[in-house]
């Protein structure tokens, strides 16, 4: 496998009354990550997009992201109806491949202008669960209970999760939830989906990530310290949750060990958990020790989940560290699916 | 705050989707609409419920033998549980707050999905024994049952009614078949910044355009960037509302649109004076027979002019002298 | 192309149909991947990853599809991808798969496509209408006939050229028992007479709207090398994008379909695509795309796409057979349309081609996918051969 890095990041947080069209929304998240990437248009060998028609109300979301990249002339370019965390991963394989040696990777949505929870409903078998309507809350704290009870845990592990994942969001900037709060005030809240409170819930995000990852020569030429993606892999389970088991993520830990996370130390770890109890489920199937690796220091996808782009800001925020000197070894990891169906984790390192 | 520059949308698909289920998926629904509770065995011979087509584990076609199928419940226990505090009227099953659960029916080696109704949180746990409780006038859906209700020590499952909507004729209800699904998603769309100044530009009878910073091109109704370098068009540039129609078809098609003139009516690209693009419009005020390329035209402007594309209503000839293929070949 | 060769090694296709009613959504997705499976000899436990390419998912009401698939398609467990690129998705799907393969990434992929447009309605799913935006008044056609109008203008094409099309393809579906149309007494009279919808296009020169899926199994050379399969060789593979609208475009002769067509055959090594492909499947909706794709793929100068229609040579017994499986213009299950053009080319490389088997000399065969405004595309080249450099 040839060595590929993720060498620049921007993301954005739109304010959720932001009168921004998708075009506008991308526009600066795509010059400030190539700015930032030391390439020029020219030398992008691919680019590609991760968005959700049902996200923005209409068919071809991602046409809008081509007038944005500025396509004159035309560019080698795909897209995934997933989070963009899988561009990424379709970007580096077209590098594997010797024929491209660097790729923009971008992601977007507008979460405000519908109502994600139900929106997302619609990923559901269309015959036996759609017609019941369960939304991803819904269905989430069906996991959360199973996991809590299995595990003989209380809903105090979940406010702690919320709780650091609010204090840590304070230092990122398109975070949409962050401050001090204690547990016993997130306790203290009213339950919105037995047993998860809104604290337990990811707070929405409309917004944009993009990267440039770029391969051997090219991300030494550009960045001082590459996060080399040093292994990558996803994994997809059953679509009825009756036949799952929900107490764990088995196919973040099939990825995991695939991508080789348990070969070595994890210095931080960005888990797309968009609702606390799913930060614990990913933390046990990759076998990540809290007291030794730095758990979301961005604060997650809860403390802002702009659907599309959230898998790939956890890409950003480790290579972040990594770049840095903060961190030597890192996994990102992205999910897809009710209950973490489809999950995607990839270890980065520094050199 | 209401704000015109942000539109209600739905997005429906007009009368429901129409789903053919296949026949593996029509037993269980045929099931439901007789009352019933199928289950289909997995290929390590669990059964699961509701029958799926394919093996969750090894992906083998399922239900191909009238043995696979197994009857399961109607009670069940309750695996897991989630409370719906503020259920969604029309989407959820019921419109009170209730549970959503996944129930091991007797019987089952997996869990169904559906709705408790039991009243609060305090209603329901885990472990918890529960029962159907069924639709009268049942289709051949998941719905036919209306949710689930716990059952008291010792309490049998009351069985379903009998239906309320069978054929009047003799005809035979053959299997199920499909279903109809019909929802709608409700969303809030922004216009925009660049869509804003160029229907803000409508209402006072003007095109507005944008200037891409690089290259003097002028986008009418730009999208906010040019799109040849994504640079964003934030110049703002007034252009004429004439043009000429560079090329164009003739519709004989009735109802394609809301906005749609009686047939035939041709739909053009018009290429407006100081612009670099196209633009769509109608052309009118002449026989369609009569438009050709080239053809100069006007923007016929509503008498009542808003910040909608409507204000133009359509294009009509000019009469002045058309004008070269030169001057538009290269937008073709 | 990548370090590592690829090559199809199963094709499956289903019945193409205005419904397939007899089917749930699962099940018409896994009749074609069935069939790519027993072609290529393997069972589930052999595929490494599964890709799955469709159209706009307001077609069917279901968002990301490869969710409630992964069961149906053998994925649990396993990658699984979803590609959405417009009209030209089921190429860029093939080419996402294959290239999962070209990295060394895996060794076998399956890759599926497909539509089930009878759940809703094709013209409304293309064109929900959005708050702020111009509002289509012409529909589909009506975005495309003008284009139409300016080849023949810039061209000098006679107005019988598409319906030549349009015959010659339906004539080709005969002989395809998959096809959608099947219209035994298809001639240029009925072409002629059928309904004038957007004028210069007739009913007959328009594609139908489908029910189907295609599926394609991807091996590597070892994998391939082992398999008692016939092969197609992928000989190149490339994408390009455009945007929509812009200063200057030429729209009937898209660039990125100029570069992408340049790109490929610079990897496939071809000099002259008309001599040096025994057959192409090209992405034609509308018959009078046969002319302009001709020009724009480089299979004569500009201006002469129509003169080689006319002249019969893109006819099945012409000198460059395009669209012999009948093209778009027989079935249309628009997601998985790109990738019956992939897969028909790869057809007819492996000889598999049943009765519109074209004669093979080069080898070589062309598989074309377009979308969006004419914006959107990617081609492959397979051949019988392994690729010599």
């Amino acid at each position: 496998m040839r060595d590929v890095a993720v060498i620049s990041f921007a993301a954005s947080g739109v304010p959720r009354e932001s009168e921004s069209n998708e075009v506008e929304i991308i526009v600066p998240v795509l010059r400030e990550a190539m700015a930032s990437s030391g390439l020029t248009k020219d030398e992008i060998g691919f680019v590609c997009s991760g968005s959700l028609d049902y996200l923005f109300g209409g068919p071809f979301a991602f046409v809008a992201g081509v007038d944005a990249v500025g396509a004159v002339p035309p560019i080698r370019e795909s897209h995934v109806e997933m989070d963009s965390a899988w561009a990424l991963y379709e970007a580096w394989t077209y590098i594997q491949t010797g024929e491209v040696d660097s790729a923009l990777i971008y992601g977007f949505s507008k979460g405000s202008i519908g109502d994600v929870h139900e929106i997302l409903t619609m990923q559901t078998d269309p015959y036996n669960l759609l017609p019941l309507w369960p939304s991803a809350t819904d269905m989430a704290a069906l996991q959360a209970r199973a996991f809590l009870e299995a595990n003989d845990l209380d809903e105090r592990v979940l406010a702690e999760v919320a709780a650091r994942s609010m204090a840590n969001a304070k230092s990122t900037p398109y975070a949409t939830r962050a401050g001090d709060v204690t547990v016993e005030s997130l306790l203290a809240a009213p339950k919105v989906a037995d047993p998860l409170r809104a604290a337990d819930i990811f707070a929405g995000s409309d917004g944009a990530a993009a990267i440039v990852i770029a391969a051997d020569d090219v991300a030494r030429r550009v960045c001082k310290r590459p996060a080399w993606i040093r292994g990558m892999d996803h994994r997809i389970e059953a679509h009825n949750l009756g036949v799952r088991d929900l107490t764990r993520s088995e196919s973040t830990a099939l990825a995991g060990a695939a991508a080789g996370a348990l070969r070595g130390k994890v210095d931080v770890a960005e888990l797309h958990a968009q609702f606390s109890h799913e930060e614990l489920l990913i933390a046990a199937a990759l076998g990540l020790d809290p007291s030794t690796t730095s758990i979301n220091p961005s604060g997650g996808a809860l403390a802002g989940n702009c659907l599309m782009a959230a898998g790939l800001e956890r890409f950003g925020e480790v290579a972040k560290r990594i770049w840095a000197g903060e961190a030597d070894r890192g996994i990102a990891h992205a999910t897809s699916g009710p209950c973490l169906q489809q999950n995607l984790v990839a270890v980065l390192e520094g050199e | 705050m209401t704000n015109t520059f942000t539109a209600e949308h739905a997005l429906e698909y007009p009368g429901g989707y129409t789903r053919s289920v296949g026949p593996v998926l029509g037993r269980f629904l045929t099931g439901l609409r007789d009352g019933t509770i199928l289950g289909v065995r997995g290929r390590d011979g669990r059964v699961i419920v509701p029958v799926q087509e394919y093996d969750p584990v090894t992906s083998d076609a399922l239900g191909g033998r009238d043995d696979d199928y197994v009857e399961v419940g109607p009670a069940g226990r309750v695996i897991t549980w989630s409370w719906v505090a503020q259920p969604r009227p029309g989407k959820h099953p019921l419109e009170r707050p209730f549970a959503f659960a996944l129930i091991r029916l007797d019987g089952a080696d997996t869990t169904l999905l559906h709705a408790v109704d039991c009243g609060s949180p305090e209603g329901i746990a885990t472990g918890v024994r529960v029962a159907p409780r069924w639709r009268s006038d049942r289709v051949g859906k998941i719905t036919d049952i209306e949710c689930f209700i716990v059952m008291a020590d010792g309490e049998q499952p009351t069985p379903a009614p009998a239906r309320t909507n069978v054929p009047d004729d003799d005809t035979e209800e053959g299997p199920v078949t499909g279903m109809n699904s019909a929802f709608r998603l409700e969303y809030k769309i922004p216009a925009g910044a660049a869509t804003r100044r160029y229907l803000n530009g409508l209402a006072e009878g003007k095109i507005i355009g944008g200037r891409a910073p690089s290259s003097d091109d002028v986008y009418a109704a730009s999208r906010g960037t040019d799109p040849k370098t994504g640079e964003p068009t934030s110049i703002e540039v007034e252009i004429a509302d004439t043009g000429c129609v560079t090329t164009f078809c003739i519709v004989n098609i009735p109802g394609l649109s809301e906005l749609a003139p009686e047939i035939p009516y041709v739909s053009a690209q018009i290429l407006l004076d100081g612009a670099d693009n196209m633009m769509f419009g109608l052309i009118r005020g002449c026989d369609v027979d009569d438009v050709h390329m080239g053809m100069r035209v006007k923007a016929k402007w509503a008498d009542e002019l808003k910040a909608d594309h409507r204000s133009i209503l359509y294009w009509e000839p000019t009469g002045e002298p058309d004008a070269p293929y030169e001057h538009y070949k290269d937008n073709l | 192309m990548g370090k590592e060769l690829a090559a199809v090694i199963g094709v499956g296709q289903t019945q193409h149909r205005s419904a397939r009613k007899d089917v749930s959504m699962a099940g018409l997705v896994r009749e074609a991947a069935m069939e790519a499976l027993e072609e290529a000899q393997m069972t589930w436990k052999d595929i490494d990853a599964v890709v799955i390419g469709k159209a706009p998912d307001m077609f069917e009401g279901i968002a990301m599809p490869e969710l409630y698939l992964a069961d149906a398609l053998g994925a649990v467990g396993k990658p699984m991808m979803r590609v959405h690129t417009a009209g030209s998705v089921g190429g860029s799907t093939t080419i996402v798969a294959t290239k999962l393969v070209t990295s060394g990434v895996h060794k076998r992929v399956l890759t599926v496509s497909y539509e089930k447009q009878s759940e809703s309605n094709a013209t409304w799913g293309l064109s929900v209408p959005m708050p702020f935006q111009a509002p289509l008044v012409a529909g589909a056609g009506g975005f495309f006939a003008p284009l139409i109008r300016a080849y023949m203008h810039r061209s000098g094409a006679p107005r019988h050229i598409g319906h030549l099309v349009a015959v010659k393809d339906r004539r080709a579906a005969l002989r395809n028992p998959k096809a959608h149309l099947h219209i035994p007494d298809i001639d240029l009279k009925m072409v002629e007479e059928s309904f004038m919808l957007w004028d210069p296009i007739r009913y007959l020169d328009t594609c139908p709207s489908s029910d189907g899926a295609m599926a394609l199994v991807i091996g590597s050379e070892d994998v391939a090398d082992a398999s008692e399969s016939p092969k197609a060789w992928v000989h190149g593979m490339a994408m390009r994008s455009e945007p929509t609208m812009f200063a200057r475009r030429d729209q009937v002769s898209p660039l990125a379909g100029k570069q992408c067509a340049k790109d490929l055959y610079a990897q496939a090594g071809i000099s002259d695509p008309r001599a040096e492909f025994d057959a192409a499947e090209v992405y034609v909706p509308f018959s009078w795309f046969e002319p302009m794709w001709l020009e724009n793929l480089g299979f004569c100068p500009e201006g002469d796409g129509w003169k080689l229609t006319e002249s019969g040579a893109t006819a099945p017994d012409g000198d460059i057979p395009w669209n012999p499986s009948g093209g778009v213009l027989s079935s249309n299950p628009i997601g998985a349309s790109g990738m019956v053009r992939f897969g028909e080319a790869a057809q007819q490389v492996r000889g598999c081609a049943g009765d519109y088997q074209v004669e093979l000399k080069t080898g070589k065969a062309l598989g074309h996918a377009y979308g969006g405004g004419s914006q959107f595309f990617s081609m492959w080249v397979v051949g019988r051969d392994k690729p010599t450099s």
